[in-house]
């Protein structure tokens, strides 16, 4: 240093030793500025592979194989009319009518000696909703479409068991399998045959328990935000309450399952795995993030709309109330909504508060057990039987699409209504 | 009648005496001298909400305690005719008959299996209704004496307007009281339990025993299984040592890019994608984990030539728990870096350095208190990330730190304790609170830590 201080010959930068210095220096600096292109690659790459590998099982969820049976039913009804399976009384008739032997009848008819589990243990019901919806099918011969056994159907799909695949190839010769919408797959419940389950009452049970919380935690995180942010005075209590929050924001899911367990359920007796204590445990855990939201929000207003107010003769309440609060609620919104996206994806605390039972129907009241889609989710996941995989996927699809259109009525909102001051 | 449509009823009425007290109130408005406004103190609609308060909330505070304190009162009813006088002594059958009878009577179960719960029936349908009506009846009355006293109370110079935001901020205070009490609440269930945990197995089993093969019956100073050591490393491993090596330079070198080199058009595309996904669901993540990853890592491990490779290996969790960590580490350093003064960068820059020496010898050591926050707080999100490890990790505890193994972790127990229709006070039970409780405390020190020492960086350069 002291050298180059008393040479007065300035550094030869065009000389080879500085050039390649740069050269080297530069080199670095393209490197380090493609690792930081490879980080921000590599994890849309995960997204993207995560994504597509859904789509790619999932979308196979949403169908399913069905196969033609023939029914003659003037030969298997013994005659029975239009008239009598409509009306009022079409449900008692039908249920006189033992379609279960029916169904069986017409395809061991047809199909001979590999008839046996051809169809899903569900195809009853669809013949008996088609007589349902139509009763003039009962006077004449029919071909029915009815869905096939799980195996058969991820045979036909992909490959399955080498005996459900000699089957389907010989099924497919007779050209009596299609692929058609699964309808029951959006309208059905729990099932353990895999290609008769459905979302639909996993999906009410998260709306019911969403609905809780959203009730329970909006109006009382935005009160607490309001409080905290526009009134409170800087003491012990306040400061404990900050406290409280900002942890509480941290603190795992599956703590808040167990303080679930241990009040609502062991303490106050309620109903175990029932839409009312999912959304109070969730309400708990979504409180904290709507009061940070909200208090982000409220803060952001600025001293001006306040300081005009009180002018004019406003009281603190109606300051707040009045002026305060409506130019944050955009805010304050966008945060619920990210909060709620969070409580809709949420699993652990619901499988803490027993969640994660068998439930074939969806629940009709707030304290009936239910389940939910993300619980349901891991449930199917855990199936032995390989024609949960696609079903899995296929919930999970449904749940991304929720999530998805959350978020972005979330940044729709923030972009329409945020003021920038 | 039951409890919603009282509820209701309650509500009802409380909006009756809304209109009514401003009816009474905008009728003085009207009668009084002097302008339009006269000489009255509030708002019609103020007196209105006077009049509400005064009718609802008494009302709701008396059927909120009757709801706590009628079930004994109706048991004591039932116990004090003679036909609950032959009931066995012994407190176990007794509470099983007394509970049995009580359902029948509410209409939750059908028949009877009990011996002598039958006749209490009828018993316990008379002392519910007796008692429900008694409810009823007290809250409307109770709900019409205070709308009655607030309606006299409105006058034209009545403070209507003070009283009720008086009771507007105590609501509010209430609101922000609930956050307290729910950390209160998570301290005492967990404290509590695990005290009744640790009254059967030693705490020196629990924190220092190598062996994690849990007992459903304990005998006290035995070895009894509940070593969670295992398990404490399992969760160190796979949340505090293998997702961070993906998530730390990831997310961090992703911060740099995004903030220092791309441009504003691809910065608005690529923050987006890297919130997705942090919002991405963790039961997605821990099926893909376990459905795509893990098996991935698996046949890699037996090409290396590890014979003894897991499909549900440690590796694959943390991994996939790595990118769901991330956008949090990224954003964190964002904002880290974002917020030193960017005098230092000019200055930098100006002496001839290149970006990448000045990120890597002038932002990232005066952010780097920001950054190691961003990192404990994503460690203490890791190590209580329970989905991903219940689905891709293991259930068998294993003191390795090979991460083709089978590791499991805390919350994995947590949730496998809890499985099955366990009894409430067995040591099943109770051992996954007192996992919980450790669990607890640690992330809370770490978040603690983590937000004391961001705090103190953006202290110092504001």
């Amino acid at each position: 240093m002291s050298n180059a201080m008393m040479d007065p010959t300035p550094t030869d930068w065009n000389g080879q030793i500085m050039q390649k210095r740069i050269a080297r220096r530069y080199a670095a600096e393209r490197r380090f500025k493609a690792m930081g292109f490879l980080a921000v690659s590599l994890s849309t790459l995960f997204l993207a592979f995560l994504l597509f590998t859904m789509l790619g099982q999932g979308l196979r969820g949403f169908q399913r194989t069905e196969i033609a049976v023939d029914f003659d039913f003037p030969a298997l009804t013994a005659g029975a009319t239009a008239t009598a399976i409509s009306g009022p009384n079409a449900d008692a008739a039908l249920n006189s009518m033992d379609i279960p032997g029916i169904v069986e009848l017409a395809v061991g008819q047809q199909y001979g000696d590999i008839s046996d589990g051809l169809l899903t243990t569900g195809a009853a019901g669809n013949v008996r909703q088609m007589l349902l919806d139509n009763p003039s099918l009962i006077t004449s011969k029919q071909q029915l479409w009815l869905p096939v056994d799980s195996r058969l159907d991820v045979a036909f799909k992909r490959s399955g068991e080498p005996a459900a695949e000699q089957t389907v190839a010989a099924l497919a010769q007779k050209d009596a399998l299609r692929t058609g919408f699964n309808w029951t797959f959006l309208t059905g419940a729990d099932a353990t045959d895999p290609s008769a389950v459905g979302i639909w009452a996993a999906f009410k049970g998260s709306l019911m328990t969403m609905a809780i919380t959203l009730m329970l935690a909006f109006p009382v995180g935005v009160l607490a935000a309001l409080y905290l942010e526009e009134y409170a005075s800087k003491n012990k209590l306040t400061d404990m309450i900050e406290v409280s929050i900002n942890n509480l924001a941290a603190v795992p899911s599956i703590i808040f399952g167990l303080l679930g367990l241990a009040v609502f359920l062991s303490l106050f007796g309620m109903p175990r795995s029932s839409a009312l204590v999912g959304g109070l445990t969730l309400a708990l855990m979504t409180m904290p993030v709507i009061v940070i939201a909200g208090r982000n929000a409220v803060k952001s207003v600025p001293p001006s709309i306040r300081e005009a107010a009180l002018g004019i003769g406003a009281s603190p309440v109606q300051v707040v109330f009045h002026h305060v609060l409506p130019l944050a609620l955009p805010g304050i919104l966008t945060g619920t909504i990210i909060g709620m996206a969070r409580a809709l994806g949420e699993t652990a605390p619901l499988l803490m508060i027993g969640m994660r039972a068998f439930i074939p129907a969806a629940p009709e009241g707030f304290t009936d057990a239910t389940t939910a889609l993300p619980v349901q989710i891991y449930l199917w996941s855990d199936e032995v039987n390989k024609g949960f995989v696609e079903k899995t996927s296929a919930a999970i699809i449904v749940l991304l699409i929720f999530l998805l259109g959350m978020n972005a009525l979330a940044i729709y909102l923030r972009n329409r209504f945020e003021t920038r001051w | 009648m039951t409890g919603t449509a009282l509820l209701f009823l309650v509500l009802g009425l409380g909006l009756i005496g809304w209109i009514a007290g401003r009816a009474r109130a905008a009728a003085f408005v009207r009668s009084a001298k002097g302008g339009p406004r006269g000489t009255v103190n509030s708002l019609p609609y103020y007196h209105g909400w006077f009049v509400a308060i005064c009718a609802i909330a008494p009302a709701l505070i008396f059927m909120f305690i009757w709801q706590s304190i009628s079930p004994s009162l109706v048991t004591n009813m039932v116990l004090s005719a003679p036909a609950a006088a032959d009931l066995p002594q012994e407190g176990f059958a007794r509470a099983a008959i007394l509970s049995e009878a009580r359902a029948i009577a509410q209409g939750f179960q059908a028949t009877a299996f009990q011996d002598g719960s039958e006749k209490l029936v009828p018993l316990y349908e008379g002392a519910l209704s007796y008692y429900k009506w008694i409810g009823v009846a007290a809250t409307v009355l109770l709900l019409f004496a205070g709308g009655a006293f607030a309606f006299t109370r409105i006058k034209p110079d009545f403070r209507a307007r003070s009283k009720v935001e008086r009771v507007v901020m105590f609501g509010l205070l209430v609101a922000s009281l609930i956050a307290i009490l729910t950390t209160l609440g998570i301290f005492a269930s967990l404290i509590f339990e695990s005290w009744r945990f640790f009254s059967m197995v030693s705490p020196f089993e629990f924190l220092f025993g190598t062996e994690w093969n849990p007992k459903s019956v304990v005998t006290p100073g035995a070895d009894n299984g509940y070593g969670a050591i295992p398990l404490f490393w399992g969760t160190i491993f796979i949340g505090a040592i293998i997702a961070m090596i993906v998530a730390i330079p990831l997310g961090l070198m992703s911060a740099i890019f995004l903030t220092q080199y791309a441009s504003a058009s691809v910065r608005k595309w690529m923050k987006p994608i890297l919130e997705i996904l942090a919002g991405v669901p963790t039961v997605v993540y821990g099926y893909f984990a376990a459905l795509t990853v893990a098996p991935a890592v698996r046949d890699f491990a037996v090409m290396l030539g590890v014979s003894n490779a897991a499909s549900d290996n440690a590796l694959a969790a943390g991994i996939v728990m790595g990118v769901m960590i991330i956008p949090l580490v990224s954003s964190m350093s964002d904002d880290s870096i974002a917020a030193v003064p960017s005098a230092m960068r000019d200055g930098s820059l100006a002496m001839g350095a290149t970006k990448s020496e000045t990120i890597k010898q002038v932002l990232l050591p005066a952010a780097l208190p920001g950054v190691v926050g961003g990192i404990l707080l994503a460690v203490s999100r890791a190590i209580g990330e329970t989905m991903i490890v219940v689905m891709a990790a293991g259930y068998t505890a294993n003191l390795t730190a090979n991460p083709f193994a089978t590791i499991t972790t805390i919350t994995v127990q947590i949730v496998a304790l809890l499985t099955g229709d366990q009894d409430f006070g067995s040591p099943h039970t109770l051992a996954a609170f007192a996992l919980g409780l450790a669990l607890f405390v640690t992330t809370f020190f770490l978040n603690y830590v983590a937000l004391r020492v961001v705090k103190k960086y953006r202290e110092a350069y504001e």
